[in-house]
């Protein structure tokens, strides 16, 4: 097995800055970027304290990275949430990031599309690649990272406007030009609310169910056209029949997008993801990756005795 | 198979219930006020909080039956078709005429002007403070705003003459009165500002911080967030506030009447002195006019028009509040 990720990972895939981008070609291409030196970050290795190191699986599965995490750190104030946490994100893949409460996978999930910037006090270290870019850079527009990183909440939070509106909201601030019923209807569809909804589109969506909710604020997010959406706890507010619709339906998403996904629910963790990220606190309550590895691997032959712990229910 | 539950049968089951029913009257039952072992001293304060909760309540329903009363006299005397009917005021003339339309004009012109300034201003200032201005500086600024609030308004009335009304003359020429509807209407708006930029906060502070993170997530700015879903989510507040603004800005008086003028006419020049219904009560109620002269009657009726109008205004503001209060959950 590797102890070195990044050193695997260039093996089995181009260097960011030559990587054939599917997606980012299609788009005007992002301003000339201030491109990361992977290979120095990865050889001087960024923080790469070796108490630090998480454990890693070793997997060959040619994936594209959506996003590559480097030493993240993030502080409320004084209070450090999460410590310098190396990971990737790949691409079309459903990851999961799961832990105990309070192990900072919510601070890790927000701060891959820089909503941690809205929170007075908030700082975050080391670097996010996305494209080629580092997003924490204060010279990238974090409008811009929202754009095309996009967030369903824990609690559905649809706008008190109706359910057209909700999911053209997006696109509207954006300026889509094109065909807004087409782009609504398609959104709602992806998100399998169409068939439920396409005789209402009028009414208010506060007046949907919890779960209907849900699936409005994935629609929304996805009538963006972003390439990655965070979910945090997407589930942990429904109750298990839309839960399951929604689990679902982030399969059916990992088609055309990367999705990252926050649970305390390990039985999803392992229904819906590829990959695993396992997040422990310590004494002090600074968050810390111990493991990550594709998901049958961290279910089934952990690596570490904390993952093993928690994977089987010794606490948390 | 569920555990039969014990039984209990006879003197035993009696007991119990004698035990609940005694636990029952001692401990579960809800006091009542005024009920129970009260002290000769708990009577007292009993008393004493409920003549002065009740005071006001009572000091209201007096004026509104001296209101009515005096007014019904009135319309004895001078028929309804005459202060209705009409668009000519001449009270203290010996041809008098009571058309109160040309007192209402007046107030309705100088409350819209009012309006117009505050309305934009009241809203930016909410915006800035509850979207965009840090922790430290809404702490500082909106207790200045609301003091604002505090100044006499015979202070907003002699600003208006002195420091609009000149710029109001260099503009449209010198031919303009000091005394002009405009120039009042606008300090009556800066005298509302701080309502509407008070109560539209609070309003806009109300909305779930989930909403605002919802929008930013889809790649809002700030100023979308701000105006596209924090103010669409507040506007029954905001509106609320509007009409309570506007309700105080027909009920101002002082600053009115020192700046308006006291020409009570029915035309739309916002340069030409007005006078509105407050203006009139002073002037009426300065003079040695005797109370039972028909000039002293015409008060009243004018008084009853102003709280009928204000009265209605403040039920559509709570109407519309709560008609459209959004749920978010």
């Amino acid at each position: 097995m590797s102890r070195n990720f990044f050193g695997l990972m260039r093996s089995s895939a181009p260097p960011a800055t030559e990587a054939p981008d599917a997606i980012g070609s299609e788009r005007a291409a992002p301003p000339p970027p201030p491109t990361m030196k992977q290979d120095d970050a990865a050889s001087a290795g960024v923080h790469l304290d070796p108490n630090l190191e998480a454990v890693r699986h070793d997997f060959t599965e040619e994936v594209d990275m959506a996003l590559k995490l480097r030493g993240v750190s993030a502080f409320y104030g004084s209070f450090q949430a999460i410590d310098r946490m190396t990971m990737p994100i790949p691409r079309n893949r459903v990851t999961a990031l799961i832990g105990p409460s309070g192990c900072g996978k919510s601070t890790l999930l927000r701060c891959c599309n820089r909503m941690n910037d809205l929170i007075p006090g908030a700082r975050i270290a080391g670097e996010i690649e996305f494209e080629g870019r580092n997003l924490l850079d204060p010279t990238v527009d974090a409008v811009d990272v929202r754009r095309r990183i996009g967030m369903v909440f824990q609690k559905p939070n649809p706008f008190p406007k109706s359910i057209y509106e909700n999911v053209a909201f997006g696109a509207r601030i954006n300026g889509y030009s094109g065909d807004m019923d087409r782009l609504v209807e398609d959104s709602l569809r992806r998100a399998a609310l169409w068939d439920e909804v396409k005789d209402e589109l009028d009414k208010s969506g506060l007046a949907l169910s919890g779960g209907q909710q849900q699936r409005l604020c994935i629609a929304r997010a996805i009538a963006v056209q972003p390439e990655i959406i965070l979910m945090d706890e997407p589930a942990s507010a429904l109750d298990p029949v839309a839960t399951l619709k929604i689990e679902d339906l982030m399969r059916e998403l990992a088609e055309h997008y990367t999705i990252v996904v926050v649970t305390h629910n390990m039985q999803q963790a392992g229904r819906v993801s590829d990959y695993t990220a396992f997040l422990l606190a310590g004494e002090e309550r600074v968050g810390r990756l111990v493991e990550f590895g594709p998901t049958q691997e961290i279910f089934t032959n952990p690596l570490d005795q904390r993952t093993e712990d928690y994977i089987t229910g010794r606490y948390g | 198979m569920a555990a039969q539950a014990p039984r209990m049968d006879g003197p035993e089951r009696d007991t119990v219930r004698s035990l609940l029913a005694e636990l029952w009257r001692d401990r579960l039952q809800p006091s009542r006020p005024g009920s129970g072992r009260e002290t000769p001293v708990g009577r007292l304060v009993h008393g004493a909080l409920f003549v002065t909760a009740t005071l006001s309540a009572f000091v209201t329903i007096g004026i509104v039956l001296v209101l009515i009363f005096e007014t019904v006299e009135f319309f004895r005397q001078v028929p309804l078709i005459d202060f209705f009917g009409s668009t000519k005021w001449s009270a203290l003339f010996a041809e008098k005429q009571f058309g109160v339309w040309a007192l209402v004009w007046g107030t309705g012109m100088i409350a819209l002007i009012g309006l117009a300034v505050a309305i934009p201003l009241g809203l930016m200032a909410a915006v800035f403070l509850s979207e965009y201005a840090p922790p430290r500086v809404r702490a500082a600024v909106k207790p200045i705003l609301e003091v604002l609030a505090g100044v006499p308004t015979v202070v907003f009335g002699y600003f208006a003459l002195l420091s609009i009304s000149p710029v109001i003359r260099n503009i449209f020429g010198q031919d303009v009165g000091i005394y002009n509807a405009l120039s009042a209407g606008i300090v009556v708006g800066l005298m509302i500002v701080p309502i509407i930029a008070s109560l539209s906060e609070d309003a806009m502070r109300a909305v779930p911080r989930s909403l605002r993170e919802g929008a930013y997530a889809l790649g809002s700015t700030r100023m979308e967030v701000s105006l596209r879903v924090v103010l669409p989510a507040a506007f029954s507040g905001v509106v609320a506030s509007i009409i309570l603004a506007f309700s105080r800005a027909v009920g101002e008086t002082m600053a009115v009447t020192i700046a308006g003028g006291g020409n009570p006419q029915f035309g739309v020049d916002p340069l030409e002195a007005v006078q509105t219904m407050t203006a009139m009560i002073v002037q009426l109620s300065l003079g040695d006019t005797p109370t039972t002269s028909i000039e002293f009657k015409v008060l009243f009726a004018v008084a009853m028009t102003l709280f009928v109008l204000t009265l209605g205004m403040n039920i559509v503001a709570q109407w519309v509040s709560q008609r459209f209060r959004e749920e978010y959950e």
